[in-house]
């Protein structure tokens, strides 16, 4: 039953076959034979998620209607504030802390009747492509345990690609759903800007965060889509408007008339070759379903990552004053008369990690008098110049696609020491964030060189994002039917027994 | 232009707040030679004629109905509190003695 789909998985448990109860054990029991390889989670509340299944079971057992995915269980990154559970962000700082309130996510989740399974590991604060920069360790990517798993959700994407759950949450600011989801062989999805409350996500980059479904299939993330998004009160940036019928057009997929613009500016020069072969082999599939191929350009999209690297951190470098030791997480050099700031200072220099470190500093000098037109008023006109290259492009195109990342999963390592080569992996996932508009990576293929996944992206108008939903439903459909069996059947066994 | 001395790191570590070492000082000064020169890319197209955007959004100041609804208690607005006294955040002295 693991292997199943979250929709199978709901529709088993509304005919009897299974109960929650039985579904969230089996999941934690998978949980226990393969964590120690794969070290997706940072907590896992076994005690609170039984309990919860039971209260759904109960439920189901007097008649009562239940939403959709009413007893799945889900694995929440560790970003999302859930009332008593430990919620640490990747981050020393934050050690121990157990928020007194639940995110509106999980505030949903819980009103749709969700099981949390625990929370999921991440780079520290979101701020990585890779989930080496976590204060816990890294985690493994399932289909290779030397490679990392995409970042900042890899612990999100690797749970889900070694069945240690059929749901999960992410987010993403820069690409932290989307290239953890390609590089896993998963399905991620970056809601437009707005579109799911981000009240109790805590902060990296306000203008950039957004909270998204992650999955192994389209009508899965769709679902869940369904269940967290919606305007809320407390999130003064959340769209007050209908959440787009992104599970209608997951079971439609009918792409025919539908033009789809291939960005010029996200191919090419500096992707794998596996990775431009699967790529194109997925466009000539959307052709025969009924799809025309139309080629746009976006000549500003080369400047994204270097506007992302300047907005991100100087977001960063304000919201992350809010841990200054005085009111929640960890504080360091109290006592003897030691003045606030000295103690600021001693608990940020032991509480952050070296990423989250470097990314204050930036974003502190890009914000600095003297620097802020060079730097960051500088960017803030580059988003304006990527934001007007997507209005052009979707007027010649209903969705934009790309390959999601520029190559496959990395060695854990590999990149470490070079944060410009590591930053580079996001750029084809950035300029989604820079306009607030919608983003899927979806799994098309496994690279001829090296066997590991590619992710085909698909980018759709702010507020259409059952567009994304429609093409990623008829591109999974003709791949399932191309391979036979879903792509991550083909990914190794794991788990002490083999 | 585009490079921070060890002594620019220092100082903008002091304004972030976070303590830092003189190896790690030394290390951030090297690093932000080469991304500097990296993210200063964004000034070739960033002409007077641009309009900068903060934000995604056209929002302008969004109000809800001033109405009282619960919040958290006192117990549990403190309870991640690394020290507290009396039902209030306890902080380490903030104006210096002698000042």
């Amino acid at each position: 039953m693991i292997h199943k789909s979250a929709a199978e998985m709901a529709t088993a448990l509304a005919s009897g076959e299974i109960n929650s109860v039985q579904l969230v054990q089996a999941h934690f029991d998978r949980i226990a034979s393969v964590e120690k390889q794969v070290h997706a989670f940072l907590h896992l509340d076994t005690e609170g998620a039984l309990a919860q299944a039971a209260r759904i079971d109960a439920k189901r057992a007097k008649g009562e209607k239940l939403s959709p995915l009413a007893g799945v269980p889900l694995a929440l990154k560790d970003v999302m504030t859930q009332k008593g559970i430990p919620t640490t962000c990747g981050s020393k700082i934050l050690e121990g802390w157990r928020p007194p309130y639940d995110s509106t996510v999980v505030a949903n989740l819980k009103k749709n009747d969700i099981v949390i399974l625990g929370k999921t590991n991440m780079d520290e604060f979101a701020m990585g492509s890779s989930t080496e920069n976590s204060a816990y360790g890294p985690t493994h990517n399932p289909w290779d345990l030397t490679r990392i798993p995409g970042g900042s959700g890899g612990g999100s994407a690797a749970a889900l690609a070694a069945f240690e759950a059929p749901l999960a949450i992410g987010t993403d600011t820069g690409g932290s759903i989307r290239q953890p989801a390609a590089v896993t062989g998963t399905v991620g999805v970056k809601p437009t800007y707005g579109g799911v409350s981000r009240y109790g996500l805590v902060a990296f980059s306000s203008s950039l965060d957004q909270a998204g479904p992650c999955a192994r299939t389209v009508l899965d993330a769709a679902l869940l889509h369904e269940a967290i998004a919606g305007h809320d009160p407390r999130d003064a940036t959340s769209i007050n408007a209908p959440v787009p019928p992104v599970v209608q057009a997951a079971k439609s997929g009918d792409v025919k008339g539908m033009k789809i613009g291939v960005v010029r500016q996200l191919n090419g020069d500096g992707y794998q070759a596996g990775v431009r072969s699967r790529f194109e082999e997925s466009l000539e599939l959307l052709a025969k379903a009924g799809a025309q191929i139309v080629e746009v350009s976006c000549p500003n999209f080369e400047y994204a990552l270097a506007a992302y690297y300047l907005i991100a951190p100087s977001e960063c470098s304000s919201n992350l004053a809010r841990f200054d030791a005085m009111r929640y997480g960890i504080r360091v050099g109290d006592g003897d008369g030691a003045s606030a700031e000295s103690v600021m200072n001693l608990t940020r220099a032991v509480g952050f990690g070296r990423e989250v470190k470097r990314r204050i500093i930036l974003g502190t000098y890009a914000l600095s008098s003297g620097y802020y037109d060079a730097y960051y008023g500088s960017a803030q006109k580059v988003r304006t110049l990527i934001t007007q290259d997507f209005i052009n492009a979707f007027t010649k195109a209903d969705v934009l696609v790309s390959p999601t990342c520029p190559t496959t999963a990395f060695k854990i390592g590999e990149k470490a020491n070079d944060p410009l080569a590591m930053y580079l992996n996001d750029i084809a996932t950035i300029p989604v964030n820079m306009a607030g508009i919608g983003g899927m990576s979806l799994p098309c293929g496994l690279a001829p060189e090296d066997g590991l996944p590619v992710g085909f992206q698909i980018m759709a108008p702010a507020m259409q994002d059952q567009r994304m939903y429609c093409v990623g439903a008829s591109l999974e459909g003709a791949l399932l039917s191309k391979w036979g069996a879903p792509l991550l059947s083909k990914a190794p066994a794991l788990g002490g027994a083999k | 232009m585009s490079s921070l001395s060890r002594d620019d790191v220092a100082n903008l570590a002091r304004l972030a707040r976070i303590e830092m070492s003189d190896e790690e000082l030394v290390n951030l000064s090297t690093e932000f030679t080469v991304i500097l020169e990296a993210v200063a890319r964004v000034q070739e197209v960033a002409g007077a004629d641009v309009e900068p955007t903060s934000h995604p959004l056209p929002l302008r100041n969004v109000f809800r109905p001033d109405v009282v609804t619960p919040s958290l208690t006192p117990e549990e607005a403190l309870s991640g509190a690394p020290a507290s006294e009396d039902n209030r955040f306890r902080v380490p002295q903030i104006l210096g003695e002698e000042a």
